[in-house]
């Protein structure tokens, strides 16, 4: 990890669409009025979703003015959590984690065919300009390592083939389905099926 | 009062203190970094640890409590082997090149690696890089020097009041930089080089000039402004090298303003070094002999009421006197200070002083601002309101726009009808001025520089004494003035006959009634030059010396020593710290000359006997450096007249105020710097 880089070619304005100022108005609800500022982390993650998957400085400056905070401040929230985007994504964004679970059950084999075959850096569009990947910290799934996070969906349980066929899709954009790569539903055990309730150890 | 044992020393302490301030009050040194008594607590360089008894761990004295019956240790193996460990880390990825960083010598970090480090490092690793941060024209960046304690960051928000200042990325790629890399809005600015405890933020224009071990240090005051700031002035051979804050809790605290900070470098440049003699329209060298010979010429070709003498904003009570005296030998009464004509009553001395004091400003409730924008006229008041505001959330108002303050404050009116409802209780605003305990009223010179500025001025008065809110303990009546030497004067009574002749100096500069005027370190009077013979004695080649006919020079606040009184009737002694340049002089020494050449037998005084005489005519003077004594409170009813006029903030250029930062260069870049933002609109 390193400090993220703003995107040298930034829109000029961004405003939320007015679906999204609904959600903004009821995000805004669940924190105390004199505490709007609370509201800086789920408003970010809203303009990065309306944004293509990127936060533009005109959005921080938008939702800074919207609630009364100083632009560093929210500047360092932004660059401070891995969720934000800085800088344009793919339209596919592979994040594959890397810490320890991961990496034991073999992530740097699943990074070095993202390496291969989407782009040889980090957070850079592959050449058919569909995807883009990262490396980040545990995604909370160490339970199916290695794993990997394409857009919202987890893709779990993989190995090189199974990492290389799901590559492949995306970069085709006709992307696979995400869950375990092994056969396991959810995270039970794989041999034997236990769910809720039963026999449980 | 609570007990806690330190060291197996028992001792008491203040409820509210945290263990560090325990620490320091049993005489025990706790290491620190990111601990700074004026900002917020922020715990996270580790460096005091200490260990505490029943804790397994060692805990962080900055941000723990102090509590009955605690036992500290601060000598114990365990506390050495943490400061070690805290210094290990703090140094694993600092640069360690001392010799070529301008902290050297003075750095924090430095001095405690050397009492409580380790001789040797076991990072092996590389050491991080961390691109320059462009911070403005005064700090200079070295990030990769950056321990992250945030004191930088604590500042811009808490106490110069523009939060710019930020963090930005995590662990170890945590960064610390202002918004886009732009340069910090405020005047405060360059105090967060003081607050770096290691070199990553250091001093532009100092930037490899010396290093401290060689510089000798002369504690003087400022004055860039009315505040009186007290300073410290370092100088290499006769070089003014650059200007600190010295503490004073009861002025400026730990801070000084960047005018105050960097116009030093203007004392070295425009500096008018021998007299100058106006010849076929151009000026021209000459010598002190030839110069005195023409003035007094001058003097005996025209009728005393014809000269008229002005006295500048740098000006030292010493020679102000001196001044005084010369024209008193000369039977001219002509002599005025004010730049713009404001209405001052000088008749007792509560009438022109900043009376709540500032540290005083704490103990208020509420604040009126009438016609003056303290975040340019006096930048380290505006500090403490600040504090006040942030602190105790009291309500400011303002009558004019001053634009912003760095604090939230109300626009109740932008006339003078307006006051007038206030003073008649008639306007909402009364009712809360009244409720209010501890109320200012801070009357700026915009505010009296207006035709009813005395009807302004009075009826506040009279409005606080009718409701008993000017008593032994409280006094919110302030003026704020804006030139260092303005209360000063006052005291000296250079303005005689204040009543009668109020306008006359300048109605009769107006309407050509002086033959000769001579300006005395006097840059801002503006007027249209006739035929005048103008004089101009000061030190630097500005306005005054631009339309001068003769020109004698004279040394700065910085080459010689005099009295200042600052807004509050404080009295300070500035010191010399350097030398006048070239053939300049100090200006009493050169009224003495031209007394001497008159031929008149009139006895001229040395130094010593002027601040004798100084120290004798001030009214309620106490002490010196403290604020002046209380005396009952005349109500001598004085009637103005009112005018229905508009009121509005004139706007100061803040880094263009004085001939010393009109002559600085890094005073014009700041002052380019703020224009631009002014032009292209503000980010923030």
């Amino acid at each position: 990890m390193s400090v993220k880089k703003v995107y040298d070619k930034q829109p000029k304005e961004f405003k939320f669409s007015d679906e999204n100022l609904k959600k903004v108005e009821e995000i805004l609800k669940r924190y105390p009025k004199k505490n709007k500022k609370s509201a800086v982390m789920p408003l970010l993650y809203l303009a990065q979703r309306q944004n293509d998957n990127w936060i533009p400085l005109a959005a921080m400056k938008y939702i800074a003015n919207y609630l009364a905070m100083p632009y560093i401040s929210v500047y360092e929230v932004a660059t401070f959590y891995t969720m934000y985007n800085l800088s344009p994504v793919g339209k596919h964004f592979i994040q594959v984690c890397t810490t320890t679970p991961c990496l034991l059950r073999g992530a740097d084999k699943i990074v070095k065919l993202c390496k291969e075959n989407i782009s040889p850096n980090e957070n850079e569009i592959s050449k058919k300009g569909n995807c883009s990947w990262m490396e980040v910290e545990c995604l909370g799934a160490c339970v199916s390592a290695p794993m990997v996070q394409i857009n919202d969906d987890y893709y779990e349980d993989l190995d090189e083939k199974s990492t290389k066929e799901i590559l492949i899709s995306l970069i085709n954009d006709k992307p696979l389905k995400p869950g375990s790569y092994r056969g396991r539903k959810n995270t039970s055990p794989e041999k034997i099926l236990i769910s809720n309730g039963e026999k449980h150890a | 009062m609570p007990k806690i044992t330190i060291n197996g020393k028992e001792i008491e302490f203040e409820k509210g203190m945290t263990v560090l301030q325990a620490c320091e009050l049993a005489d025990v040194e706790i290491p620190r970094f990111c601990y700074h008594e004026k900002l917020s607590i922020a715990g996270n360089c580790r460096m005091c640890l200490v260990e505490m008894e029943k804790s397994p761990k060692p805990i962080a004295s900055c941000a723990m409590p102090a509590t009955e019956g605690m036992n500290i240790k601060t000598n114990t193996t365990l506390v050495e082997k943490a400061r070690k460990g805290v210094m290990e880390f703090l140094l694993a990825n600092h640069p360690l090149d001392c010799p070529v960083c301008d902290q050297g010598g003075e750095c924090d970090l430095q001095d405690q690696s050397l009492y409580y480090g380790v001789d040797k490092s076991r990072f092996v690793e590389n050491k991080r890089d961390v691109k320059e941060k462009y911070m403005g024209p005064l700090i200079k960046t070295q990030m990769t020097r950056c321990i992250h304690c945030t004191r930088c960051v604590r500042f811009a928000t808490e106490v110069a009041g523009v939060p710019e200042i930020g963090a930005i990325g995590r662990g170890e790629d945590m960064q610390i930089t202002t918004y886009l890399e732009k340069s910090m809005e405020s005047e405060l600015s360059a105090n967060v080089i003081d607050l770096c405890p290691v070199g990553a933020l250091t001093s532009k224009p100092y930037a490899f000039e010396a290093r401290p071990w060689e510089l000798k240090k002369t504690e003087s005051v400022d004055v860039m402004d009315a505040v009186g700031s007290n300073i410290r002035v370092d100088t290499y051979n006769w070089e003014v090298k650059r200007i600190l804050p010295r503490l004073n809790n009861e002025i400026n605290e730990e801070w000084i303003s960047d005018k105050t900070r960097y116009s030093c470098d203007g004392l070295l440049k425009q500096r008018l070094d021998v007299p100058y003699i106006k010849k076929n329209n151009k000026l021209q060298k000459s010598s002190w002999d030839e110069a005195i010979n023409l003035l007094v010429d001058k003097i005996q070709s025209v009728q005393p009421n014809e000269i008229a003498g002005h006295i500048g904003d740098m000006i030292n009570m010493e020679n102000a006197l001196s001044f005084k005296n010369f024209f008193k030998t000369l039977k001219s009464e002509n002599l005025e200070f004010r730049e713009k004509n404001f209405y001052i009553n000088s008749d007792e001395k509560i009438n022109y002083i900043f009376n709540t004091s500032i540290a005083g400003i704490e103990d208020a409730d509420l604040i009126l601002l009438v016609g003056t924008n303290p975040r340019h006229e006096a930048s380290i008041l505006n500090a403490r309101i600040r504090k006040t505001f942030v602190q105790k959330k009291i309500p400011i108002f303002s009558i004019g726009n001053p634009g912003d303050l760095t604090y939230e404050y109300e626009i109740i009116g932008d006339s003078t009808e307006d006051i007038k409802k206030i003073v008649n209780n008639e306007h909402g605003f009364s009712q809360k001025l009244l409720s209010a305990k501890k109320p200012m009223i801070i009357i700026g010179e915009s505010a009296l520089e207006l035709k009813s500025g005395g009807y302004i001025f009075e009826e506040f008065k009279k409005f606080l004494i009718k409701n008993n809110l000017i008593n032994e303990n409280w006094n919110g009546l302030n003026i704020l003035v804006q030139n260092a030497s303005t209360v000063g004067l006052l005291d000296l009574e250079i303005l005689q006959d204040q009543k009668e002749k109020s306008s006359s100096f300048f109605d009769n500069l107006k309407n050509r009634k002086f033959k000769l005027l001579y300006l005395l370190g006097s840059d801002n009077l503006e007027f249209q030059k006739n035929d005048e013979f103008i004089v101009y004695q000061g030190s630097h080649g500005d306005r005054g010396a631009e339309i001068a006919d003769l020109i004698l020079p004279s040394a700065t606040y910085t080459e010689q020593n005099g009295l200042y009184e600052n807004l509050e009737g404080r009295i300070q002694e500035g010191k010399k710290a350097s030398y006048p340049i070239g053939e300049a002089l100090e200006d009493w020494k050169i009224f003495n000359r031209i007394i001497k050449k008159l031929n008149i037998n009139e006895k001229s005084l040395n130094f010593d006997e002027l601040r004798k005489e100084v120290l004798k005519t001030v009214k309620n003077f106490s002490e010196i450096n403290e604020l002046p004594k209380k005396s009952v409170i005349k109500t001598n009813n004085i009637e103005t007249s009112f005018f229905n006029e508009k009121i509005s903030v004139r706007e100061l250029d803040y880094y263009y105020t004085n001939s010393i930062s009109r002559s600085s260069k890094t005073m014009s870049e700041c002052r380019q710097i703020r224009q631009k933002i002014k032009k292209d609109g503000t980010n923030n």
